[in-house]
């Protein structure tokens, strides 16, 4: 199985949350990640789902998704054409004698330090998951006391916007 | 200035613009203020019923027949809760119903109110969509839209919940003229490439068959579909949901496939090289044990819903359309095909083959030494009631029996539960088929078991004048779970003897079917023997002002042939118990 990073365009409305993730749960489909919030256009909001399967049942993944009423388009990003990040929050046991060590780390991962205690330290940390895990491995031995996760968000490269096209394709349907 | 009306009176003058003549329902405090004005309205019969379940099967019936929407009414909580099986069942099958059930206030929702269920989540995964309407100004666009979506693409069950406050708000009505649905645009024209790759499969295959389910009655597709067999001269196979939709007395039709399908129907698929799958989808009633399910076919199959193909078969084209413009498209395709490329041979031999297995393997079925056979009951209903009558079926053998041994010649003429399996669809589904087409006769096949199910709307039968009329095959069992125990079980009867037939079998006849008719102000007959089935039928079919009920008193160790057995390959089908049919050479 392999990982896909699908970009959920989904009506606004209460209650669309729910519908996805039941219909993933219903369809036996696991999701390893998910990050819902807003987009440019008020109307419409963005679901960045990562669910780990098939390339058969991912396809029935994205029809049953797009049977929703309230979803109005799915891209499936891959990482080569698109930019993935997650966000990480990590509580970091820290002495006097630590605390040098552990911002090193910091600087080369490019992360920052949100907080600071006597003996921790909170470090934000953006990048993908190799990233992340890679700055974990390095931070591990210090005593990681909480990690706080951001499901994935991505984006595709170059101009292109989804939404965008989304819109354009969506005419008025005719009352019956 | 706009007229002030309150949201009650909105919901009502919505669903006359939105054409509703019918609705079933019971009222109850949520949804107590849209029967104020529902109570006034010239255009809409509401129809009271004694259970919510009986309002959706109705509703269901109704729309099978008509092929309109069916609507049915339940207050919030118990009332609403009632309705899933229904809205389940509605969903398995793609039939259009609206369901609109009354929510506690919207300051009341979620603090566990009297007679609060979540009905839109409890019902998210049954629903084709649904809807909470909090806001009076809402009602008619909401309307406006459940009716579209139930009703368009792949039919479904849509279901509207609106709280209390927001029917006794005042707001202002306005029709819609253009929905807010961005999301949802069912692709119903198939896609030119797509039919001519189809045409171009069918052209080379050597033993196809049109393998027919549900989608094409539900698209109106029977006539192109005949039209399409004739020109073809290809075997026709019609699913569980789609018989009638090619008529059973058509030669090159096989029958039903699946479980219980005839050994021609099953052994076609089985053979062929091209499936022609059209509005089916590849059920697993209808497949048996998948690997092994038309192991040398490559697979056309066009459905309306996207997601049924390459569901459970991957298919080789997969056309997305609905099914009427699929056939026209293919004929059209087919005949261009033909004029360019000189008449094909056809498929003779494959066709005279088929039409062999069928002629040698009938569904039939030995008559006992005593009693009356199931079988024959229903095959004397279907003589004298003939195909202009609707049936509908419960859920078990007699379902069985009535999908073989009715003689299906039109569409719309079988009601049946075929995905959900929900006993006790066939009393409330022959009720709404009835309102829907009043003045024709309707016929429901029941069951001692399914019948007990859901007979409280004999009640709102004879009160509203809805004279249907049901035949219980009765066999005091459960009969197919029966079956199942004979067959698997070493005939350990656990729990499904029910006590409904004579004493001399030792049961109890609790309850005396023909009381009970009478009790409900039904008329109940009784019929024992083979000598007095014509008699009784035609008395039955001489009463029109009211509901019939007959109790057949049948032999209870009828089975439903043929078998596959769940889980195996349809290649093993059995015509009787231990039974295989003798292949020939030439059938291999």
């Amino acid at each position: 199985m392999t990982s896909h990073t699908l970009s959920v365009l989904v009506e606004n409305t209460p209650g669309v949350l729910a519908r996805v993730s039941s219909l993933f749960m219903r369809r036996g489909f696991n999701i390893d990640s998910l990050a819902v919030g807003p987009t440019e256009i008020p109307e419409i909001s963005r679901m960045t789902i990562v669910v780990n399967v098939d390339e058969l049942p991912l396809e029935q993944v994205t029809k049953q998704l797009n049977k929703l009423v309230n979803v109005l388009k799915i891209v499936e990003l891959d990482s080569h054409s698109a930019v993935e990040r997650e966000l990480m929050l990590i509580k970091v046991k820290t002495d006097a004698q630590t605390r040098g060590q552990v911002l090193e780390t910091v600087q080369l991962f490019r992360a920052k330090v949100v907080d600071v205690a006597t003996d921790a330290v909170t470090i934000e940390a953006t990048g993908d998951a190799g990233k992340l895990t890679a700055m974990l491995n390095v931070l591990e031995p210090f005593g990681i006391r909480e990690i706080a996760q951001s499901g994935r968000v991505a984006i595709g490269r170059g101009s292109r916007s989804i939404t965008d096209r989304t819109l354009r394709a969506v005419p008025g349907t005719q009352a019956g | 200035m706009t007229e002030q009306l309150t949201g009650a009176q909105s919901l009502v003058r919505a669903l006359e613009h939105a054409e509703v003549d019918t609705i079933f329902g019971i009222p109850g405090g949520a949804i107590l203020p849209a029967y104020d004005p529902l109570f006034d309205s010239e255009k809409i019969r509401h129809i009271l019923v004694r259970h919510e379940q009986g309002a959706g099967h109705a509703a269901q019936g109704y729309a099978m027949v008509t092929g309109k929407v069916g609507v049915c009414m339940a207050t919030s909580g118990p009332g609403a809760t009632n309705l899933v099986t229904a809205i389940a069942d509605a969903h398995m099958d793609s039939v259009p119903i609206v369901a609109i059930t009354g929510q506690v206030p919207s300051g009341a929702i979620g603090s566990d109110a009297f007679q609060e269920a979540d009905i839109r989540g409890i019902t998210m995964p049954i629903t084709k969509h649904s809807f909470l309407v909090t806001d009076a100004d809402e009602i008619p666009l909401v309307i406006a839209e459940a009716f579209h979506i139930a009703s368009t693409g792949r039919p479904g069950p849509v279901l509207v919940d609106i709280a209390k406050d927001a029917l006794q708000a005042q707001t202002t009505f306005t029709w819609p003229t253009e929905l807010a649905l961005p999301g949802y645009r069912p692709t119903t024209r198939p896609h030119g490439k797509q039919v001519r790759e189809a045409a171009r499969l069918i052209a080379a295959a050597e033993r196809p068959v049109l393998y027919v389910g549900g989608g094409v009655i539900k698209a109106e597709a029977a006539a192109e579909l005949k039209v399409l067999a004739e020109m073809t001269q290809i075997p026709v196979v019609t699913t569980l949901m789609a018989r009638g939709a090619f008529p059973d007395s058509h030669e090159l039709h096989l029958g039903m496939p699946g479980m219980h399908g005839t050994v021609a129907a099953v052994a076609a698929l089985q053979k062929s090289d091209l499936l022609i799958s059209l509005g089916a989808r590849f059920d697993d009633r209808v497949t048996g044990h998948l690997p092994s399910f038309a192991p040398l076919a490559k697979i056309i199959h066009a459905d309306i819903d996207p997601a049924e193909i390459s569901k459970n078969r991957t298919a080789d084209v997969p056309i997305v359309g609905d099914c009427r413009e699929v056939i026209a498209d293919l004929i059209a395709t087919l005949q261009k095909q033909a004029a360019e490329d000189g008449v094909e041979g056809g498929f003779a031999a494959w066709k005279a083959q088929m039409l062999g297995i069928k002629e040698r393997y009938p569904v039939g079925y030995d008559k006992p030494e005593k009693g009356l056979a199931p079988q024959t009951v229903i095959e004397r209903i279907s003589a004298i009631a003939g195909p202009e009558a609707t049936y509908t079926a419960g859920v078990g053998q007699h379902q069985m029996w009535a999908a073989h041994y009715v003689d299906f010649e039109r569409p719309r003429q079988w009601l049946n539960s075929g995905g959900a399996g929900t006993m006790g669809y066939a009393l409330p589904a022959a009720m709404g088929a009835q309102v829907g087409l009043p003045g024709t006769v309707v016929w429901a096949i029941d069951g001692d078991g399914c019948f007990q199910m859901t007979n409280q709307e004999l009640a709102t039968c004879a009160i509203e004048g809805i004279p249907i009329k049901v035949a219980v095959i009765n066999n005091s069992s459960l009969g197919m779970v029966r079956q199942w125990q004979t067959l698997l079980y070493e005939g350990r009867y656990s729990n499904t003897d029910l006590n409904t037939g004579p004493e001399s079998i030792g049961a109890r006849r609790i309850p005396d079917f023909l009381k009970l008719a009478e009790a409900y102000g039904c008329v109940g007959l009784r019929c024992e023997s083979e000598e007095d089935l014509d008699a009784t039928i035609e008395k039955a079919m001489a009463i029109t002002d009211r509901p019939v009920v007959i109790d057949f008193v049948v032999e209870r160790d009828a089975m439903v042939w043929p078998m596959v057995h769940a889980g195996t390959s349809n290649d093993a089908i059995q015509i009787a118990r231990d039974l295989a049919p003798q292949w020939d050479e030439e059938d291999l």
